[in-house]
């Protein structure tokens, strides 16, 4: 039996029709999050968990957004805290305070690294078209971590590349 | 049905390996007349050749046939093997090991060596060859294409011949290759369709094949069916083969071979000696190695079974305290601390026994040494036994990858430095040949290795006088035996009148004595001059798993590898100086050993600020004794070592991190680079200094 045939079977991921279930998408999804006021997002196939903030583990003489590590059942997880990566906003930390933590594959290798957010607040349908360039002009946050622009409504989201997000500490300078 | 073959690529690699250092090692031993080491190579020839044409690695199939050629000559008394075919065939295992490496690296290889290596097999072989597949080779070249001949064949499975898992479509398709094939299914056998079984095979078939193809040939098609099977294979039309055998001058011939021989022996030697010294060398090597490093282990099934049975045990330990847990009250506080008490002994046996999936025999280390003490005997004319005792001692698999080439190392040092040559060692009666001996045993929780030699032993003075003339000692010193031993590891250091390919370039022991450090090992020498040297490797079982001492600063934990930690005192008043500016030295006994805060080197709040009254922790490394300040000494325990690299990235003065019984995530410190750290700090401290000096 040719595993490979079967495989082509399956429906493409929309084919199927659940009434009355609102997950029915064509484009891909992005779990969007705030920074202070400001709306960002995420593909959210790279979302491992949503976790709620929890004293990291302090690694020595790290950048001030490197928090430390977590262990996230038997994985040691560094945490980055994107409002003082991009300096967006005050960095407090309560009980509403949340950690995404994201795991992309680079060459192979997976990486899980935990990003600090303000809160986490939608998961957006987007059809690729939709996304639309940044202007080369702007704000704190470096253009390469910016992959586009999503009009919702009458607001924007920005929506990060989720590969130079891992890659975070590579561009660190001490 | 097809089957994707690809993924038994990696077995097929791992099992030719295995099967290239079986027959290194049968070789090394091989005796004339010894049926069952011959058998035993040639087995082990037959299956790489047979992988490999599966797989479609033509290079090594053509290669191994040749190979093989001469094994069966050997194997079937056709031919006498003399040292000369034991060298030719130990050169061809390191071709082939050279071929399935390119293979497996898809990465090119050598080819001069091969072809050089093939001419020499395919000469060695026409000397006394009477082999129809030789002749057939030698026809080809001398007369063009023989012609073609007619082959009847029928074949009659065996009824459960698709059972054992054989297709006879495959068999064909074979055949075909070979030439023009026609064939005839005969159905006479087929029984009424009630009695059928699916399962099993009622055609036979009858075969003409055009071909230039010998019988051999055709008999290796069906080499996998021949035992459930009836084969017939008739030459319908005998046509008359040229065998035209070009008549050589057999002792011409031999000669030749004698001296190309020796040149491929030398030029293999030599790229060895080459490995694991030249470190730029290293960087190109490093991507395969990676590869090579993600292999998988093989594991006994008693340690398999001794695991399930642990894991029913942590079941039935686990469903006796949930059940406990349902309703709990005081009363049965007795009852769950037994339990507990079992949960922690059903942990530490399991513990015990995933360990040990990842333990080896340290032959795997071993295996290779026999035939580079055969190579370096050959090549520096002295007569050296070897003696490898404990091979069965076991070693973590991440150690044993890494102290391959230190042991290589050492043992090449041996030879080259510690064995004399045969009159030397006649003239001081001494027996003719030397002896080097590998010995590995357990002692406490550490491995111990043993390279010894019985040679001339280390020359006290000669290093002496060396290390003075580097600069390393002061003329006037007066050291101890140990002292002058441990010099042999200072960079730079070598004793060698010439630097030989062997050894003596004086890059090596530094790099020895480090790597074995960096496993968290130490190396000790022992010689006694006129009767040998001997060196001492200790090494911890496992990388995995360390004894740590927990020590918190400010809000933070930390873990201090046990075995660094030489004492653990509180600083007294009258044993801290103030030295050069901003140093502080505690005078411990008659050491002055520099003090590390660690709060400073790390940046972090802490209790105490002062030396005096604090806690340090006095640890040794490269040497080098310092203090670590701490704010307080917690428990000791095992911990589970675990990467920061995976997930961020490698931290000055930190080796990893480890998970404690709180979950929560604890940092190991790495001693060696926390010196390392301090003394980049006070040179910083010094240059913005002179800075400053300089502008004023």
């Amino acid at each position: 039996m040719d595993i490979q045939a079967l495989a082509k079977d399956i429906p493409e991921q929309g084919e199927y029709s659940l009434e009355g279930i609102d997950f029915i998408t064509s484009g891909k999804q992005y779990l969007t999050f705030l920074l202070a006021e400001e709306q960002y997002a995420v593909d959210i196939l790279c979302v491992e968990e949503i976790r709620s903030w929890e004293q990291p583990t302090v690694i020595p003489n790290a950048p001030k957004y490197v928090k430390g590590v977590i262990n996230m059942r038997g994985i040691i997880v560094p945490i980055i805290d994107l409002r003082l990566k991009f300096n967006i906003g005050q960095a407090t930390y309560s009980d509403i305070t949340v950690v995404i933590v994201l795991t992309v594959e680079i060459e192979d290798q997976s990486r899980t690294i935990g990003f600090v957010v303000d809160a986490v607040s939608d998961v957006l349908n987007v059809e690729d078209n939709e996304i639309k360039n940044s202007p080369y002009f702007g704000g704190c946050v470096p253009q390469s971590y910016i992959e586009g622009l999503i009009n919702v409504g009458a607001k924007v989201v920005t929506l990060l590349n989720v590969e130079t997000l891992q890659l975070i500490e590579k561009h660190k300078v001490d | 049905m097809s089957v994707d073959l690809s993924q038994f690529i990696p077995t097929f690699l791992e099992e030719s390996f295995e099967g290239l250092e079986l027959m290194e090692s049968s070789l090394l031993k091989l005796d004339a007349g010894d049926d069952d080491s011959i058998n035993s190579i040639f087995r082990a020839a037959h299956s790489i050749k047979g992988g490999a044409g599966t797989f479609g690695f033509d290079n090594i199939t053509e290669f191994t046939h040749l190979v093989e050629t001469l094994l069966d000559e050997i194997r079937d008394g056709r031919r006498d093997i003399t040292a000369k075919d034991k060298e030719l065939l130990l050169v061809s295992v390191d071709c082939m090991r050279l071929l399935i490496e390119a293979a497996r690296d898809d990465a090119d290889y050598d080819e001069d060596k091969i072809t050089q290596t093939t001419q020499l097999l395919e000469q060695t072989l026409d000397i006394k060859s009477t082999s129809s597949n030789v002749e057939k080779r030698l026809g080809n070249s001398n007369t063009g294409k023989p012609k073609d001949k007619i082959w009847h064949i029928t074949f009659i499975p065996e009824h459960h011949l698709i059972q054992t898992g054989n297709d006879p479509l495959l068999l064909f398709n074979a055949l075909a290759d070979l030439g023009n094939l026609t064939l005839k299914a005969k159905t006479d056998l087929l029984p009424a369709i009630t009695e059928m079984d699916a399962t099993e095979l009622y055609i036979s078939w009858e075969l003409t094949l055009t071909s230039d193809a010998s019988e051999e040939d055709i008999r290796e098609v069906f080499e996998w069916v021949e035992d459930e099977c009836k084969l017939e294979i008739i030459e319908v039309e005998p046509t008359s083969v040229s065998n035209a055998i070009e008549t050589h001058d057999s002792s011409d011939t031999r000669i030749a071979v004698a001296t190309e021989l020796s040149n491929v022996a030398t030029a293999l030697a030599t790229d060895k000696s080459a490995i694991g010294i030249q470190s730029s060398e290293k960087t190109d090597k490093n991507k395969a190695k990676s590869k090579q490093d993600l292999g998988s282990i093989r594991v006994g099934v008693d340690k398999v079974d001794s695991l399930i049975n642990l894991m029913g045990e942590l079941v039935i330990t686990q469903s006796m305290l949930s059940e406990l847990g349902n309703d709990f009250d005081i009363s049965k506080l007795e009852k769950l601390k037994s339990g507990l008490d079992q949960l922690l002994q059903n942990t530490k046996e399991l513990q015990e026994s995933v360990m040990k999936i990842r333990m080896l025999p340290i032959s795997f280390a071993f295996n290779r040494f026999p035939r580079l003490v055969h190579d370096l005997s050959l090549k520096t004319g002295k007569e050296i036994n070897l003696v490898i005792r404990g091979e069965q001692t076991e070693l973590d698999k991440t150690v044993m990858e890494q102290i391959g080439d230190p042991l290589v190392h050492l043992v090449r040092n041996a030879v080259d430095h510690g064995i004399e040559s045969s009159d030397i060692r006649l003239a001081n009666g001494k027996p003719k040949s030397g002896t080097i001996t590998l010995d590995a045993y357990h002692q406490g929780g550490n491995i111990v290795i043993e390279i010894g030699d019985d040679g001339a032993g280390i020359n006290r003075e000669a290093v002496l006088r060396k290390a003075i003339e580097k600069g390393l000692v002061d003329s006037g010193a007066t050291l101890t035996d140990s002292q002058v031993f441990d010099l042999l590891f200072e960079p730079g250091f070598s004793t060698a009148k010439e630097i030989s390919d062997i050894s003596g370039r004086g890059v090596g022991m530094d790099v020895v004595k480090r790597n074995i450090q960096s496993l968290g090992g130490r190396i000790q020498v022992e010689s006694e001059p006129g009767k040998g040297s001997k060196f001492k490797v200790n090494l911890p079982l496992t990388l995995a798993i360390l004894d740590g001492q927990l020590v918190r600063v400010g809000t933070e934990v930390y873990i201090i590898p046990l075995i660094t930690i030489v004492e653990s005192l509180q600083a007294k008043e009258e044993f801290i100086n103030k030295v050069s500016g901003d140093m502080t030295l505690y005078r411990l006994r008659d050491d002055n050993v520099p003090v590390i805060p660690i709060y400073q080197l790390f940046n972090l709040p802490a209790d105490t600020k002062e030396v005096n009254n604090s806690l340090l922790v006095v640890v040794e490394a490269d040497g080098q004794k310092v203090g670590l300040m701490v704010d307080d000494l917690l428990a000791q325990q095992q911990v589970v070592i675990k990467s920061l690299k995976d997930n961020y990235q490698q931290v000055e003065g930190i080796s990893g991190a480890t998970i404690l019984g709180d979950g929560s995530v604890a940092m190991i410190l790495d001693v060696p680079g926390m010196i390392e750290m301090a003394m980049k700090r006070a040179q910083e401290k010094q240059s913005e200094h002179t800075l400053e000096g300089a502008l004023v």
